[in-house]
């Protein structure tokens, strides 16, 4: 179940909310990662994003598979966006509908929390000083065990 | 067979991907990281710590101690950095 999109264009969040809404449930919650306007030391020019095509979408795809198994959900959208990124620019959509607020902010919640530590997508920065790749974060695996 | 390197592993080695037979003898991830590290100075380096590699199988996450065959596609990655 579900619409997994890798894209180098942007997405209209109005769009992917009224589109989730035709699943007829009560509830959609959602998530936006932006491009921010710092990186670690001096102002972020551009964020790249490279992913291993076929395994980014086999791996989003069983995120989606495994919350379904866990929430109720009526329908579930994840785009994830590649190539050269500016400043605000939009980075990943997660969509979840369900009868349920619980079961939509938290399958939201949890499919984000698995989509950084499992999709193969790797960031580059690049500032004045150059373009350097973002280290992985210990954070980003201890938020998953708060789903065991 | 097909080996894929990714990010600052891909820039290390040179190359997104090669093609190559599976060598005689080696059996594993593991076995194969080994003899890649020998290939060029880029490969040892970007293979030196395989404690921080992540590695897939046909785009399946693997382990170093994971069975290969000639047919398959074997990725090697650090740790993602998506979201």
């Amino acid at each position: 179940m579900g619409r997994v999109i890798v894209t180098e264009d942007d997405f209209d969040i109005g769009k992917e909310m009224d589109s989730l809404k035709q699943s007829g449930v009560g509830a959609i919650a959602s998530f936006v990662g932006i491009v921010r306007d710092y990186a670690e030391g001096p102002s972020l020019i551009a964020m790249t994003l490279e992913h291993y095509e076929g395994m980014t979408e086999q791996e989003i795809s069983n995120i989606i598979d495994i919350a379904c198994d866990r929430w109720p959900l009526a329908d579930v959208t994840v785009i994830h966006r590649i190539g050269r990124l500016l400043p605000h620019d939009n980075i990943v959509f997660v969509g979840t509908a369900s009868a349920h607020r619980e079961a939509a902010f938290e399958s939201a919640h949890f499919i984000m929390d698995y989509l950084k530590t499992k999709a193969p997508f790797w960031k580059q920065e690049e500032t004045e000083q150059g373009a350097s790749w973002v280290d992985a974060r210990e954070t980003d695996d201890t938020a998953l065990e708060k789903w065991r | 067979m097909k080996i894929r390197y990714f990010a600052w592993m891909r820039e290390h080695t040179g190359v997104s991907s090669e093609d190559m037979r599976l060598p005689d003898g080696i059996e594993t991830v593991g076995q194969l990281a080994d003899y890649l590290k020998h290939t060029s100075e880029g490969h040892s380096i970007a293979l030196r710590n395989m404690k921080t590699v992540r590695v897939a199988i046909n785009r399946q996450y693997a382990q170093l101690d994971s069975t290969i065959s000639d047919s398959d596609e074997v990725a090697f990655f650090p740790p993602v950095t998506g979201g």
